[in-house]
């Protein structure tokens, strides 16, 4: 696959791999900091839950 | 939940900011390689959410050193943390590869030893995750997190290593290529720049990232306490 990359003339057409490539690395990023948020909420309200039936 | 310090704020925005111009410089500032084309802009992230995960291990190993010693359960959380870190960019790391394998090598995935051992790290660390929640009390939880921590950080090195000591296709950045290593180019001066500008971004994620999460594991430890307090 490389070796017909060097013999065709100008770059390969690999544009929709960078794509691709850049979904993933802010699909991921994008998921993990959203999961720190929700489960930062979720604690939340269980703190307040339990400092309530503390009361 | 203590209130968030201004200093973190400052380092979202920073690290945001830091990103965008990450970006900018990968798509627009870096020329395209000649031979493989677009895909090879993949490289600057995927080298560094890869030097992140590994990162993220070596916190996690030093910091449960630092546990062992002290029994501190905040060093527990920076272990935590950092393998949990560590984890989410060792997986962009491998699917980015895959993703650049594809074609470059004309395959998503191979037995290579620098992918085999990167997925034997990553199934390590998954492991540790799993572990952990089987374990109730929090003392022999953290203890045998620690352990574990310093015990997998071994599959570190050894995937680091393995594209320089084993016969292998991946190319590499820091040192001498394999002689069957494919899709290895020489890094122009603005290449270098991204690339190493993408470090330290990368770098600045990590820092940010890990310091939220401490927070969110402080606030969970608060949560568990309460309710064994309230069952006891």
């Amino acid at each position: 696959m490389l070796m017909s990359m060097i013999l065709q003339e100008g770059p390969a057409q690999t544009t929709n791999y960078m794509i691709m490539g850049y979904a993933v690395i802010f699909g991921l990023m994008l998921i993990y900091v959203a999961s720190l948020y929700l489960r930062q909420r979720n604690l939340k309200q269980d703190l307040e839950l339990m400092e309530e039936l503390k009361d | 939940m203590e209130p968030k310090p201004r200093l973190l704020t400052i380092l979202d925005i920073v690290t945001v900011l830091m990103l965008i111009i990450a970006t900018a410089m990968v798509f627009f500032y870096a020329p395209m390689e000649a031979v493989m084309g677009n895909v090879q802009r993949v490289f600057y992230f995927h080298v560094a959410a890869g030097w992140v995960g590994m990162l993220g291990f070596l916190v996690a190993a030093i910091s449960g050193v630092i546990y062992l010693r002290t029994s501190g359960q905040k060093w527990d959380r920076v272990s935590l943390a950092s393998v949990e870190i560590g984890m989410v960019f060792a997986l962009i790391n491998v699917i980015t590869g895959s993703i650049w394998a594809r074609p470059i090598w004309n395959t998503w995935w191979t037995w290579d030893p620098r992918l085999t051992t990167a997925t034997i790290m990553l199934l390590i660390y998954a492991a540790y995750l799993l572990l952990r929640q089987g374990i109730d009390d929090p003392d022999r939880r953290a203890r045998f997190g620690a352990v574990y921590a310093i015990v997998g950080f071994l599959s570190v090195p050894l995937t680091f290593f393995s594209a320089r000591l084993f016969r292998t296709i991946h190319p590499v950045v820091v040192g001498t290529n394999q002689p069957g290593a494919t899709g290895a180019f020489d890094m122009t001066p603005v290449m270098l720049q991204t690339f190493l500008f993408s470090l330290l971004v990368f770098t600045l994620i990590f820092v940010d990232l890990l310091w939220h999460r401490i927070r969110l594991g402080k606030l969970a430890d608060q949560v568990e306490q309460m309710k064994l307090k309230a069952t006891t």
